[in-house]
């Protein structure tokens, strides 16, 4: 059973897990907690439609799979296609009666940023546009981890990458992440969310919205990565938290257009205690964190302009 | 070659089951056969010159004249993707496509086959850019020969509707779940209009049933499934050999589907079809509606006295191997006609190499050779393949060896200059 009531604690939470163990995720995975999570709240009547990636690679390693739910891979750019078309063939086959009309069956398309945010970017797109009634969970990792850590359009702003080396010449990356966020606000679909696997209970209330949502919903979650981010494996809850609590990761719940922070932060912490627990960031200078700062402060401004309300507020002094 | 006056008292009488004949083009008729086989899922990128199936279908969705899913997909990578996917979730799915299409969706052909899903695909063949041209050709279509999709060549307008027709009971078939793919020569029956005989929903449901005993969709919540796992050296090969067996085995299947279509219908279908091939000497292999024009030189050359015959190849994939063996052992040399090059290879006409290497391992060699023509929507006249034809009468005389494709027909070339370089 999908889980139906709000969350408001952990107690809320189903016990019931739905993600084998077994799988080779590293420890402190981030995407491990969201798919447990994920995975609790969408129940046995879900089709997962999965993209390539660090997710799909270690928990479906023939003969072993993590997956109690049908489990779908195609390719790296196409979840959202082929959600489009789980979603379609259960629609035709219910009308037709092959399926019973009256069943649930949600359509859960994953994928990492690299399959969302560059390559899977048109097919998503297409998905959203199109109205297909599917949840879109985006675990991202801010890189192409699976292939060895290579920059991606989610890559924020100074992070090395091996694709952004730090050099003599050049420091890292050099473009601020995208904004898939404004992406999704342009397709108007009914929901859309940020989420953090450092906040469990807001995470899972907004993965069961996202599965409550008739129509297109997408949930963005943030990602340690221990290898990639270059983080302690028991760290990567605490980065998460930082990155909230930092304002450099805001949780957002947008619903049918309107945006709510659904957890305030009355004092933000300096960016650089996000920045100086991750080996990524190491190389910055107190001037390159100064202008990190400087883009969170815009940003923290531009939401809380756009909430209508100081729900993130000044750096604490 | 003509039939008999009992034959065709016998198909009068099996055209009973027909109800009626119509003026149709190649896409239209590849709409109606997806309506008639009550298609679920559609998903269909534009593309010249295959639009029209398209916008056909959702003509026919719109009026409420069949009941489907259509998915205005945002490109043919999407549209291949959705239908293996509504596949896998136990649609009938259908697609459409052409030329830049295919290449487009080319990484998913592989996938669809791999995850042995039974979509049905309509291919109007044509060019490849660059030079941009939406002309015909086979270059698209023999792209795709090492997909692992059986692939039905269709020579007319009729032959179009009955190929999808029997491409959905094929590929659904539980011995066989593997795509299937039709070609239709772009704008020569893509746009043509010719006399159809459509069978209508009733008969082409009972002759291709949905959702066939032993068939079940692999996305199932009650029995789950993990489908496109990471398949590492331990099990990969394995999972490849399985492909190897089931297209060389789909074969049965598609004969029987032939077979019964012609016991039903009145029009028989083999792997390969024989023209003037009893007593033929010289033969001509081609495929797709270039076959009728290689008839056409046939009739002319036999006229003459010329005992000519050809070999059109229903089937590309799985390669009807014995089929084209046994019907080229008793000719005294052989050609192909094709509408397509491959680039830099041994021998550039790729349907030639596959053929020689099928008869030198039998041990038979005879002269032959091959021919590339009507690249890129280049008319082929007839009056031209009656030239072939004596080019490889005069190889067989003079017993030379051609050691190159002939390029026949580019402006300004001599193509037995191609035999010197």
């Amino acid at each position: 059973m999908a889980l139906s009531k709000p969350v408001r604690t952990i107690w809320d939470i189903p016990r019931e897990e739905r993600f084998a163990p077994g799988h080779t995720m590293c420890q402190g995975c981030g995407a491990a907690i969201i798919m447990r999570h994920l995975t609790k709240v969408i129940g046995k009547d879900a089709i997962i439609v999965q993209a390539t990636g660090c997710v799909e690679v270690t928990t479906t390693a023939f003969p072993r799979t993590s997956w109690l739910n049908p489990w779908l891979h195609l390719a790296f750019e196409n979840a959202g296609a082929g959600a489009s078309g789980v979603e379609a063939a259960l629609k035709a086959l219910k009308r037709k009666g092959v399926i019973d009309p009256n069943r649930k069956i949600k359509v859960v398309a994953i994928a990492g940023d690299g399959g969302t945010f560059d390559i899977g970017l048109q097919s998503l797109s297409g998905m959203l546009e199109r109205g297909h009634n599917v949840m879109y969970v985006v675990y991202d990792n801010e890189a192409y981890m699976n292939t060895g850590i290579q920059r991606s359009g989610a890559t924020p702003l100074g992070a090395w990458t091996t694709t952004t080396p730090v050099g003599k010449k050049l420091r890292g990356e050099l473009r601020p992440k995208k904004d898939l966020i404004g992406i999704a606000l342009a397709h108007r679909i009914p929901y859309i969310a940020t989420a953090s696997p450092a906040y469990p209970t807001d995470m899972v209330e907004k993965l069961r919205k996202a599965y409550e949502t008739e129509g297109p919903s997408l949930v963005h979650i943030i990602s340690p990565c221990t290898p990639g981010w270059r983080i302690r494996n028991e760290d990567s809850v605490k980065v998460a938290r930082l990155a909230v609590l930092t304002g450099m990761w805001v949780l957002l719940e947008i619903v049918n257009g309107k945006p709510r922070v659904t957890v305030k932060v009355p004092k933000r912490k300096p960016v650089r205690e996000y920045l100086r627990l991750q080996g990524r960031f190491r190389h910055l200078t107190d001037e390159e964190i100064a202008r990190i700062q400087k883009m969170v402060d815009e940003y923290v401004e531009e939401i809380n302009r756009w909430v209508g309300e100081q729900a993130i507020g000044p750096v604490e002094g | 070659m003509s039939l008999t006056l009992e034959k065709k008292e016998e198909r009068k009488e099996l055209r009973q089951v027909v109800s009626k004949r119509i003026a149709a083009t190649g896409n239209y008729a590849a709409a109606l056969a997806v309506k008639d086989a009550d298609v679920d899922v559609a998903a269909i990128y534009p593309i010249t010159p295959q639009v029209q199936i398209a916008e056909k279908i959702a003509e026919f969705v719109a009026n409420g004249e069949l009941d489907a899913e259509v998915i205005h997909v945002e490109g043919e990578h999407s549209a291949l993707s959705a239908v293996v996917a509504a596949a896998a979730t136990g649609a009938r799915a259908f697609t459409a496509t052409s030329s830049q299409g295919l290449e487009y969706m080319h990484e998913m052909l592989y996938i669809a086959s791999s995850l042995r899903q039974p979509v049905v695909m309509a291919l109007a063949t044509r060019a490849l850019s660059a030079p941009i041209n939406i002309w015909n050709d086979y270059a698209d279509a023999f792209g795709m020969r090492e997909t692992g999709w059986i692939m039905l060549f269709s020579e007319n307008v009729q032959e179009v509707y009955d190929n999808l027709v029997q491409a959905f009971r094929i590929a659904e078939h539980p011995d066989v779940l593997l795509p299937v793919v039709v070609t239709l020569d772009g704008y020569i029956l893509s746009h043509t209009i010719e006399p159809l005989e459509p069978l209508g929903r009733e008969e082409v449901l009972s002759f291709a049933p949905k959702r066939p005993r032993g068939y079940r969709p692999v996305l199932d919540p009650d029995y789950p499934i993990t489908v496109g796992t990471l398949g590492t050296p331990h099990w990969y090969y394995e999972a490849k050999y399985q492909q190897v067996v089931a297209l060389r085995e789909s074969k049965r299947i598609i004969e029987e589907a032939g077979r019964e279509f012609g016991k039903k219908y009145g029009r028989e279908y083999g792997l390969i079809e024989e023209y003037m091939m009893d007593d033929a000497e010289l033969a001509f292999v081609s495929l797709g509606a270039t076959a009728s024009l290689v008839k056409a030189a046939v009739d002319r050359l036999r006229k003459e006295g010329i005992k000519a015959g050809m070999i059109k190849l229903r089937v590309l994939r799985p390669f009807p191997v014995d089929e084209v063996v046994k019907a080229l052992e008793n000719v005294e040399a052989w050609a192909t006609l094709n509408r397509t090059i491959s680039y830099g290879a041994a021998i550039e006409e790729p349907l030639f190499t596959e053929i020689a290497a099928a008869l030198a391992v039998r041990g038979i060699v005879k002269p032959m050779a091959s021919f590339v023509h009507g690249m890129g929507g280049r008319d082929i006249f007839v009056r031209e393949i009656v030239e072939m034809y004596k080019k490889l009468d005069e190889i067989r005389k003079s017993g030379r060896k051609v050691k190159r494709t002939y390029f026949w027909g580019v402006k300004g070339h001599d193509p037995e200059e191609d035999q010197a370089m």
